[in-house]
């Protein structure tokens, strides 16, 4: 997604890395890193429907970090870290044939160091794992011939399944503190990714409308308490903020707490990468087939997203997710939409957009040293909190050093300001 | 009913503090430290408690970080610590606007007025208590012993409390250079002030009325009057109150008071004790499974010994081998054949030069008197002053003196790890000669000196405690990262029920860990090779040894005077290097006895960088000056900086502004900093073009950071960024009428890479910049974002951010197009200047190191003048900028995507193939994106044979650490060429 089209194609230099050929869409699983359980089963439903074989990561154990320290730079930031960690732990597990297994990651092309992470990869499975094929998935054009194949059916089915993706993810944090039931919210969750997973298995891609109205009925129906709690809304580095491999189980945690967690749908980011082509185009007086094309793709997305916020509304009973161009003009107020590296621009403006609509406490999740939060999240939260002053921000580091004590210390911390109020 | 009473326990990392009220009044206070024994001691206070008030109810409730565990276990209340802190101050000091609480482990700021807020140290517990203590121990000293020191100093020396680690390294080597002690004492305090202020504070001034509370303010008075002094506060602003080290324990049965159900304090003991310990504990491997498994082990290892003889009944040669070291002090002495006469290991309690004194005169008292002493050589930190001190023959560099001991044991060794006091270092041999180093950098954790520290803080002696670990039935899993982590990880285990014997064998373990993960990062074992030999005294600890050997699944070689090898391979370089008709100069009997020195403080005058001196006078009348970065300071002519295009280009650099009165549009500021260290002729002849008169901030200095400290809101964040918001304060002052600065995600496009970003950090840091310095706003600072490779479009956006002048497109586009030409050739001139010093250098035979890094790796306050310690070693430097368009970008093993890390790829490529170029790499500390760079460097160089040396620096000064790999590498090239027959 950047201004200039990256339309090189890139063999390795010194180690030689293998491609994933058509044959091996018959022979090999595909494993991928779990960062949004409900999203990338989603995800993974869409391409298993053009016959590959995938398969997600769920390995949280202390030999991911041991392998991810062993196979990585230290200090390179914890997502990287991980999830190298999760595919060298898993290739060694025994559990995949490694002659029958590809890995898939995925890469943005900016200008942060997550865009290296595949060749990170390469790098450490070059001396142990010479024969496995990594997969990128990206939307930049990045590494010609080693990327998956996305046509504009596939792309339009990812589409739906980030919107599903979100659309469960917010309901099930707006029940699942009040729920009255125990384990209800989690019912309602599974049986809809089931019927949504089957649904994309078949390619029965319903009305969207229809199938949210479906969705928030069923939550809606979930019992619930009427008790207010303290919302704390989680941003930051976009691994660390939603996995909870790296997060420690960030929203569980608030949740035991008695707090409701506001997490920011994918959408956004996706909104936010197409709207950043746009926007170099603008602020760098240039149109190329790029930029059109982000434009008419970052139109469709959002007139996607104000058509959910519009059932959610007219529905009445949930929250919706904010606007993305409300967020827009949010980021205007307190940072260039210019600042388009990792989460960018986006951390600062949904940390306004939270702080805003009643959501003052916020939980800014960032690997340990991530260069571009130290502009847009340590960086901008005094000018967010000159703005709202009741604003609660916290900074919380990830890596593999980080005890969890030491982080739900600080998060309590933080709460316990909430409680005050 | 009895007397009912609030009761309000705040178990901290180091400390139980228990505190009574009868309605509002205070009765009761007890501060105690735990030694890590939570429990016990909040039992035993409780029976204290009981026995003075039998009989009564209390309302309990628990504060702190260890509370938090037993309040939950026991179903006790618990009040987050900082709300308790806000309860009593509410309380008792109701008009406070800020509160600093420094404690054991951890440092905290509240903001009360002006939007609440509150600061906790994260990831890292550099100045706190913990902190503190750990540099008394250091020192040897108590924490009150430093407090009455730190009040008569009468010099501060820069000292990094970021990290218990850093900081050590910056005392240490004051310390083995003779610095007082009470100035190192009051620079420590000092430390610890600078990381609240700019670690915790992060942008928002501490101001109005603060209080200060903790265990640490409350006792050391010479803390306290550096927090005053440094925040400017004047004395009834600041607050100090008596019931500082028990305030959260007040704030506790406040609440306590409002909330909690009375119980009998044997009720509350029962419920505690009767919780204990439920949770699991993560545990690693057994390191011996049996007895007869040890014996075995150190049946082995027992092979490796040196044979040994009388020094009372040896007549003949003898060669001495000292190695000072950070925190020890070794000596051997040998003879010809290398038997062992006299050895010696002790702390060198930050004086080696006695201590080494002392042992000449016992070695001197107990000989034959037919033993001579032919030679000696010395190594380590303490070398220059030991050498110069006692008149020794030689000193060596740290990493020749362990190869040389490790290859007399096993001359096939391929691989040496030695764990030391603070630091660890790997070398792989090739060739007979030292094929790469590697050190510890960021951080010491894993080092001998951290279990030492752990053993005394659990009140064990060190042997005693590793021993203990020997059959730890459930070794604790600790992890492998920072020393303040492990602490309360280890801490963690504790309150889990951990016994003393896993957490030993537990820390053994995670050495281990740090070591291989680390420092090594090796991915298989094969790549280590066959031989190992583990030195260093943390390695005579069995547990580390077998913790070792099981990480590596295979035996490795210790000698049995692993803890003396430097000391060994200097007295073997001694033995080896000394001619028939060489005499030695060292301190004979007779001059010992009168042997003594004074040492002082000073400043260097010889140019600006104005280093602080440390100066030993001898009594023979003999100086000895330390802490100058180049050989002015030590009063010898410096060596000359001709083939120095470090010094050249910085030069160069100050001479592009030049006043220019006549122009009278605006005056512009530009701070010298980050990329304009690259794009100053561009910037500053376009402005001047248009018109403006342009200047720009000081050179960096030490005091430029401290000016803009307080607004850095991010601690992690590399030096060079830190800086700016100094040269923004610089430009205030020079009344400026905007500052230019403009925000750039893309670099200019240099060809060959993949794309032309610049690093996340230099991008934006102008946003930043805006949100943190409220002085900073629309008017005054001018942010465009341009794209520097569409020159119409720069034009354009000039254009209109600075509407203000009314300047036309066409004069911009002018005025750029001959910015860029300026540009051009003063990149030129550099690159020129390189050939010359290329040329030159090949004439006089010098070796050539390529110093790269970053354009602002020029600034002296970031490089800390360490190209002119490589001038000082004989070679000739260059940067990467002026030879980087030598070579072609080949194909890399990771995206080449930002333009001044592309320069480095291909100055690598340039430089592995020049027979008499080395690589530098220079890295500044919390770059993420050298993460990266780094391996693709080592890659790309290795991979044509070349060294790898990388040097990581940081706002410490301290050149010791760079000093040791510089000298390494000139002795590894020596001893290449050497091997190659040259």
């Amino acid at each position: 997604m950047e201004n200039k089209g990256c339309n090189f194609e890139k063999s390795a230099g010194r180690i030689s890395s293998v491609k994933f050929t058509e044959e091996m869409k018959k022979t090999h699983t595909i494993l991928v890193p779990d960062m949004l359980p409900i999203h990338f089963e989603l995800i993974l439903s869409v391409f298993r429907q053009y016959g590959y074989k995938l398969e997600l990561l769920k390995t949280s154990t202390k030999s991911v970090v041991d392998e991810g320290l062993k196979n990585v730079h230290n200090d390179t930031c914890y997502p990287a870290l991980l999830v190298i960690g999760q595919f060298i732990e898993a290739l060694k597990s025994g559990k995949y044939d490694p002659d029958k297994t590809a890995l898939m990651i995925t890469q943005t092309g900016g200008g942060c160091r997550a865009s290296n992470y595949i060749h990170l990869l390469r790098k450490s499975l070059s001396t142990q794992f010479p024969q496995v094929p990594v997969i990128s998935l990206n939307f930049s054009g990045l590494e010609k011939g080693s990327s998956m194949p996305l046509s504009i059916p596939v792309v339009l089915k990812l589409i739906f399944a980030v919107l599903y993706g979100d659309m469960l993810m917010l309901l099930y944090n707006q029940c699942k503190p009040y729920e009255i039931n125990k384990g209800e919210t989690d019912t309602v969750l599974n049986n809809w990714e089931k019927k949504l997973n089957e649904n994309i298995a078949k390619n029965r891609f319903f009305s969207l409308s229809k199938t949210y109205k479906a969705i928030l009925d069923d939550f809606a129906k979930i019992k619930r308490s009427a008790e207010k709690k303290p919302r704390v809304g989680i941003v930051g580095e976009i691994y660390v903020k939603y996995s909870p491999l790296a997060n420690n189980h960030l929203e569980n945690f608030l949740i035991s707490e008695g707090c409701e967690p506001v997490v920011p749908g994918l959408l956004d980011f996706v909104l936010y990468c197409a709207i950043n082509t746009v926007n170099d185009g603008k602020l760098y007086d240039f149109r190329n087939l790029s930029t059109i094309a982000n434009k008419i793709g970052y139109d469709i997305l959002y007139s996607k997203q104000k058509q959910m916020i519009k059932i959610i509304k007219q529905h009445g009973v949930f929250e919706p997710p904010h606007d993305f161009e409300h967020l827009r003009h949010e980021a205007d107020r307190f940072i260039h939409q210019g600042v388009k590296m990792g989460e960018g621009w986006l951390i600062t403006a949904e940390m306004s957009a939270l702080a805003q609509t009643g959501t003052e406490n916020i939980i800014c999740t960032q690997p340990f040293g991530c260069l571009p939060n130290h502009i847009v999240a340590k960086g901008s939260s005094r000018a967010i909190k000159d703005a709202y002053p009741d604003a609660n921000i916290v900074a919380i580091d990830y890596d593999p050093g980080a005890t969890k004590v030491n982080q739900e210390n600080r998060i309590k911390l933080m709460l316990a300001n909430v409680k005050k109020k | 009913m009895a007397l009912k009473y609030s009761l309000g326990v705040d178990v901290g990392s180091t400390t139980v503090k228990t505190l009574i009220l009868e309605n509002d009044k205070i009765i009761y206070s007890k501060y105690e430290r735990h030694f890590s024994k939570v429990r016990e001691t909040v039992i035993q206070q409780l029976k204290a408690i009981k026995d003075e008030f039998p009989d009564a109810y209390f309302n309990i409730c628990f504060t702190g970080s260890a509370g938090l565990g037993i309040a939950n276990t026991a179903k006790l209340s618990f009040v987050q610590e900082v709300y308790a802190a806000f309860i009593a101050v509410n309380k008792a000091h109701p008009d406070t606007d800020v509160v600093v609480e420094l404690g054991g482990e951890d440092a905290k700021i509240i903001f009360l007025t002006g939007g609440v807020e509150q600061r906790m140290n994260g990831s890292c517990a550099g100045g706190t208590g913990a902190f503190i203590d750990q540099m008394s121990t250091l020192l040897d000293i108590s924490p009150d012993k430093l407090n009455e020191l730190s009040l008569s100093s009468e010099k501060l020396y820069p000292i990094a409390s970021r990290c218990g680690v850093f900081a050590k390294s910056d005392i240490q080597p004051l310390l083995n250079q003779g610095a007082k002690k009470e100035d190192i004492a009051a620079s420590i305090f000092q430390a610890v002030v600078d990381q609240t202020v700019s670690g915790l504070a992060q942008g928002r001034e501490i101001k109005g009325k603060v209080l200060f509370l903790g265990g640490p303010l409350y006792f050391l008075s010479g803390l306290r009057r550096a927090f005053v002094k440094t925040l400017n506060l004047k004395e009834e602003d600041a607050v100090f109150p008596d019931l500082a080290p028990c305030f959260m324990a007040y704030g506790c049965a406040l609440h306590a008071k409002e909330t909690g159900e009375p119980r009998t304090i044997e009720a509350i003991i029962e419920k505690i004790v009767s919780s204990e310990a439920v949770e699991t504990v993560a545990t690693g491997n057994v390191l011996f499974k049996s007895q007869e498994d040890y014996h075995a082990f150190v049946e082995r290892h027992s092979k490796f010994d040196l044979k040994y003889e009388d020094i009372k009944t040896y007549e003949g040669d003898a060669y001495l081998g000292i190695d000072a070291g950070s925190t020890t002090t070794k000596l051997v002495l040998i003879t010809p054949d290398a038997k062992l006469l006299y050895n010696h290991y002790s702390s060198n309690k930050g004086q080696p030069l006695d201590i080494i004194a002392k042992q000449l005169e016992e070695i001197y008292s107990i000989a034959n008197k037919k033993l001579n002493i032919r030679a000696a050589a010395v190594t380590g930190y303490g070398e220059d002053l030991i050498k110069s001190g006692l008149g020794l023959d030689f000193g060596i560099v740290e990493t020749v003196a362990h190869f040389k001991a490790a290859a007399y044991f096993c001359p096939q060794v391929d691989f040496i790890i030695d764990i030391g006091g603070q630091d660890i270092k790997c070398f792989k041999i090739k060739n007979n000669a030292i094929d790469s180093i590697m050190l510890n950098e960021a951080c010491s954790s894993g080092c001998g000196s951290f279990i030492q520290t752990f053993a005394q803080a659990l009140g064990y002696d060190i042997a005693e405690f590793a021993q203990l670990g020997l059959f730890a039935e459930s070794p604790v899993e600790l992890g492998s990262r920072c020393t303040v982590f492990m602490n309360s990880s280890v801490k963690q285990a504790q309150k889990d029920g951990a016994t003393v014997e896993d957490i030993s064998a537990g820390l053994s373990a995670s050495i281990i860990k740090n070591a291989v993960y680390k420092v090594i990062r090796a991915k298989s074992v094969d790549e280590l090779g066959k031989n190992i030999v583990v030195q260093g005294g943390t390695f005579l600890n069995d547990a580390v040894l077998r913790s070792f050997e099981i990480e590596l699944g295979r035996n490795v070689v210790r000698p049995s005077i692993s803890g003396l090898m430097g000391a060994f391979g200097c007295a073997l370089f001694a033995l080896e290097n000394t001619g028939k008709e060489h005499k030695t100069n060292i301190i004979s009997k007779d001059e010992l006895n009168s042997f003594s020195y004074s040492s002082k403080a000073g400043q260097c005058r010889g140019c600006t960088a104005n280093c602080s001196l440390t100066i030993i006078q001898f009594n023979d009348g003999h100086k000895f000056v330390s802490g100058n970065r180049c050989e002015k300071g030590a009063g010898q002519k410096a060596s000359s900086l001709d083939l120095n295009l470090y010094e050249y280009k910085y030069n160069k650099i100050k001479e592009i502004v030049k006043a220019d009165k006549n122009n009278k549009k605006a005056r512009v500021g530009i701070p010298l900093a980050l990329n304009f260290y690259d794009q100053l002729p561009l910037f500053y002849t376009m402005l001047t073009e248009l018109g403006f008169e342009v200047v720009i901030s000081d050179e960096s200095t030490r005091d430029i950071y401290y000016k803009g400290q307080h607004t850095i809101p991010s601690d992690t964040v590399c030096y060079p960024a830190k800086l700016v918001h100094g040269h923004i304060e610089s430009l205030f002052e020079k009344n400026v009428d905007f500052i230019f600065y403009p925000c750039m995600s893309y670099n200019i496009d240099e060809g060959g890479s993949d794309n032309h970003f610049n690093c996340p950090v230099v991008a934006y840091y102008p946003e930043l910049l805006k949100a943190n310095i409220s002085k900073l706003n629309d008017d005054n600072f001018v942010t465009p974002y341009i794209d520097l490779n569409r020159r119409e479009h720069v034009a354009k956006a000039v254009v209109k951010a600075l509407k203000k002048y009314k300047l036309k497109t066409k004069d911009v586009q002018k005025a750029l197009e001959k910015g860029f030409n300026e540009l051009e050739s003063f990149n030129n001139e550099i690159k020129d200047k390189a050939q010359q010093i290329i040329t030159q250098a090949r004439e006089q035979g010098k070796k050539i190191i390529v110093l790269a890094g970053r354009p602002y790796h020029t600034d002296p306050e970031i490089n800390h003048g360490i190209h002119k310690l490589i001038s000082s070693l004989g070679m000739a430097v260059i940067t990467e900028d002026s030879v980087f368009h030598l070579a072609e970008n080949e194909k890399l093993d990771v995206l080449n995507q930002w333009t001044y890390h592309s320069r480095l790829y291909r100055a690598a490529q340039y430089v592995a193939e020049q027979p008499d170029m080395q690589l530098v790499q220079l890295v500044s500390f919390g770059c993420g994106i050298d993460a990266i760079t780094t391996d693709e460097l080592r890659a790309i160089l290795e991979q044509k044979g070349k060294l790898y040396t990388q040097l990581k620096i940081d706002e410490i000064n301290n050149l010791g650490a760079a000093k040791i790999r510089l000298r390494s590498l000139v002795a590894a090239i020596e001893e290449k060429e050497a091997a190659n027959g040259k």
